[in-house]
This record gives C-alpha cells, sequence and structure tokens, in this order.
C-alpha cells in the first residue's frame, strides 16, 4: 500500500539550517548535513533543503552543501531555492539532489519546468507555491494568491490555476506552502490543501503550520495530501518522525513503519 | 568489483554511483564506449523519465553490446525506465522496442480517482526465492515514482499494488529489474543493491 510521506524540510541560509516565523524572525538549527542525516534515521521518508541565500557565494555554498548532504542520504532529497536555470537545476542534481523544487523562476518563466522535464524527468521537478488566502474574494480559498520573493509580493496569480499549469507543463509534484499558517505551529490549511490536491493528478505535499499529531491526520483526510512536511517540530526535538509516523499509524494513517 | 552503469541521457546518475560506491564497488560510467561492457562484472541500466530515451540505447550500439553481457552471464539490473526496457516495449513511447527479455508490455496506470504517478513508500510483497530480495521481508518499503509499469508474470519476483498489482520487480537468472528507486530506499534498497553486487550463478540444473 501507498503511504503518506512525512518530509523533513531545511531551510538554509549561508550553509546553516534556520527557521523563520511566516518568513520572519530566523533563527539558528544547526548543520544541514548532520540534520538530514539525523532526520533520515529517524524516519523521515524525503528530506527537502531550501535554500534562503540570495548571493554567488552563498549559491557556491549551497552546491557544497547539497554534496555533503547527499554523500550518505539514501532516501529521497529535494534542493529549491533560487533555482532560475536549467543549468542552475543541473549543478544541484549533479551535486546530489534527485529533484529540484521551483518557484519565483518558474512563476516568471513557465517553461523552466518543461525544461528541466524534459532533460531530468518530470520526477525530478517539484513546483513550489507560497499561497495565501485572499480574504476580500468572493471564495478566499479558491481565489488564493501565489506570493514569490519569500513572500514579500504578489505574484498575480491564483493559486489552483497556477498548480494546473505547473502539471500541464510537466511538474511532478506540487508543494503547496500556506503562508498565513507557516511556523504558527496551528496546523496546516487544509481547505487550500484539498482544493489544489482536487485540482491536479499529482501529488501535493502539504507545507506551513504543523504543530501536532491531529494537524498532520487532518491534513491527510481533510486536506487530501499526498505528503506533508515540516521543520520546526523536527529540530528542536519537539518530535521525531519515527514518534510521529508512529501516532499517524494508531490513528489509522498509512505510514512507512518501521523505517 | 568492476560495476558498468550506461547511461544514456535519461535522467541523473548521481545517487545510483553514490550508493554503489559507498556499498564498495568501484562504477564506471559509459555512454557510448562499448569496451567498459565487454569487461564488465555487473551492468546497471538505470533511467528516469520517457521510455523514448532508450532509443539511445540501440543507436549506440549498446543494446546488442548488453544483449551479449547477459548471453555470458554477467548479472543486469534494470532501474525505473532500465526495467521497463528488459521488456517488449512500453506504451510511453509504442515505437521504441525494448530488449523483449521479457515478453510482455509495459502500460500506464489507468485513469481514475488515484493519483497518476505512484510517487511514495509501498511496501513489496516478494517471491521467496528471489535472490535479488533475498532478506527483504514482507511489508519492508521501497521508494517508487513512475506512471507506467509492467504486468504481473511469472518472471515477478515482488509484487506491489497501487490501483491494480504491478511488478516491482522482475528476476530470471542473471537478468533483473526493479521499478522502484533502490538507491532512495533506506536500508532496504542498500540491502537490495548489496544482494545484486553479491549475486552468483545459480546451478541451472533441475
Amino acid at each position: 500500500m501507498l503511504t503518506k510521506r512525512i518530509i523533513a524540510c531545511l531551510d538554509v541560509r549561508d550553509g546553516r539550517v534556520v527557521k523563520g516565523v511566516q518568513f520572519v524572525d530566523i533563527i539558528d538549527a544547526g548543520d544541514p548535513a548532520a540534520l538530514a542525516a539525523r532526520h533520515a534515521r529517524e524516519g523521515a521518508d524525503e528530506i527537502v533543503l531550501l535554500d534562503i541565500t540570495a548571493t554567488y557565494e552563498g549559491r557556491q555554498t549551497l552546491l557544497d552543501t547539497v554534496r555533503r548532504t547527499a554523500r550518505e542520504l539514501f532516501v529521497p532529497f529535494a534542493v529549491g531555492g533560487g533555482i532560475r536555470s536549467a543549468r542552475d537545476a543541473e549543478q544541484v542534481f549533479e551535486a546530489g539532489a534527485d529533484k529540484v523544487s521551483v518557484n519565483s523562476a518558474a512563476l516568471s518563466d513557465p517553461t523552466l519546468i518543461d525544461t528541466i522535464g524534459r532533460s531530468f524527468g518530470a520526477q525530478a521537478v517539484v513546483v513550489a507555491i507560497d499561497a495565501r488566502r485572499d480574504p476580500q474574494a468572493p471564495d478566499p480559498v479558491r481565489d488564493a494568491q501565489v506570493f514569490v520573493q519569500g513572500g514579500r509580493k504578489s505574484a498575480g496569480r491564483r493559486v489552483v490555476e497556477w498548480a494546473r499549469e505547473a502539471e500541464a507543463r510537466g511538474a511532478g509534484e506540487i508543494l503547496l506552502t500556506s503562508m498565513d499558517n507557516d511556523g504558527t505551529r496551528a496546523g496546516f490549511d487544509c481547505e487550500l490543501t484539498a482544493a489544489v490536491s482536487e485540482s491536479v493528478g499529482i501529488p501535493v505535499i502539504a507545507s506551513g503550520g504543523a504543530g501536532t499529531v491531529a494537524h498532520f491526520t487532518d491534513v491527510f483526510a481533510r486536506g487530501r495530501a499526498d505528503a506533508a512536511l515540516a521543520a520546526s517540530i523536527f529540530h528542536f526535538g519537539v518530535s521525531s518522525a519515527r514518534s510521529l509516523k508512529e501516532e499517524l499509524a494508531q490513528a489509522g494513517v498509512s505510514v512507512r513503519l518501521p523505517c | 568489483m568492476r560495476v558498468t552503469v550506461i547511461d544514456y541521457k535519461a535522467g541523473n546518475l548521481t545517487s545510483v554511483l553514490k550508493a554503489l560506491r559507498y556499498l564498495g564497488a568501484e562504477p564506471d560510467v559509459t555512454d557510448a564506449d562499448l569496451s567498459p561492457i565487454e569487461a564488465a562484472e555487473r551492468i546497471v541500466l538505470p533511467g528516469v523519465g520517457h521510455f523514448a530515451a532508450t532509443e539511445r540505447l540501440d543507436a549506440t550500439g549498446l543494446t546488442h553490446a548488453i544483449r551479449a553481457a547477459i548471453a555470458r552471464d554477467i548479472p543486469f539490473l534494470g532501474i525505473c525506465v532500465g526495467m521497463q526496457w528488459l521488456y517488449a516495449g512500453s506504451s510511453e513511447a509504442p515505437e521504441q522496442p525494448g530488449l523483449a527479455h521479457f515478453a510482455a508490455q509495459c502500460t500506464r496506470f489507468p485513469e481514475g480517482d488515484e493519483k497518476v504517478p505512484h510517487v511514495g513508500w509501498n511496501s513489496l510483497e516478494a517471491r521467496s526465492n528471489s535472490q535479488l530480495l533475498a532478506d527483504v521481508e514482507p511489508g519492508e518499503y521501497v521508494y517508487f515514482t513512475h506512471s507506467y509499469k509492467a504486468p504481473v508474470t511469472a518472471n515477478t519476483a515482488a509484487i506491489a499494488r497501487y490501483i491494480e498489482p504491478f511488478a516491482a520487480a522482475v528476476e530470471r537468472q542473471n537478468v533483473m529489474g526493479v521499478q522502484f528507486h533502490p538507491e532512495k530506499s533506506g536500508e532496504t534498497g542498500l540491502k537490495i543493491l548489496r544482494n545484486f553486487l553479491g549475486w552468483e550463478a545459480k546451478g541451472t540444473a533441475c
């Protein structure tokens, strides 16, 4: 039986894992390679490393970080943040990533999705969408808006429509982050996740707001998520992926155990 | 051990090479040169993406060289599209023949409520006499990402279930294939790759 995936996310800046609350108030959480290995050992089904560094030196540090992190990691490993071209993607793959996550660059030039997919396969392309409900709209969920530049600027697109276009262009998965919920540990945005998951035929990874086991059961059931991503609840030892999955299994969610 | 990994430009080889090195093998990569295949002790054909990419194997003469190596009893492992290539063909690229080492055709998962591609960790039901999957316990999980699959036949070494039962692994003598990614399947995947590297020909007398 196909299981629901629990994905551990590392936000990395200048080679260190950091964690913010609603994209600000950043604090240090450790070495990416060490943390990735720990998460994999503790049962994470996949590791995502999101780079939030924008400088050239930062890019070289990132490639080095990817290489170091990938070295002894034998679960799927995705890398995102600042991938602007097929060449950027290629470098990240060569450094050992299995998937790249594209966000702003794909919004500026959607053919980037087609190009990377053609060279490396659809399974290697994750389209990350930073989403925020639109409280002014008639349907705040269906009309949720895409944001770029770390959530600072509206992309002027609806989330559901962009997810569909990404799929049509050959994305293998959607990584949907609720900016309203990110870092709050108040739960995933299940309505928004369901709206996207029901609109596309490819897997949707829910992100933003993980705090308790119930949040995960909720996003898998009500949110129809195929996978759920969390960062801070793992970093600070609140919960390991294994203990989370043991509780999920008790709640009737199909997960990979023992892992 | 000389493990030759074949690069036919269908995706990234880094993860496969990394896993083989981690297990103590010394993989070399060839994309057109046939001489490494003639000297190989093991051949691995990875591959993700579109079945049409296997056309390059025919164009470079690799198909012929692989067929000859298989006839010399060199253990061969196809991964993902590399497994599908062992069959007669795939509905993904009907004009492109496979190796036809196994007679069946690969087809897309049927449309329905379930998502396609099949992405994630799924459990294996392995045949008890499989050498490749020796010591893989019932219900161990491996990582899949694919939209096309091979049917269950007499040569199926493990079944996985998604929408319908399909061949997660195939094995007949020295020729093996896995639909999942052992290089991304944690300890279970490493165990399977270790079995492949340690594969010894079984007596065929019976």
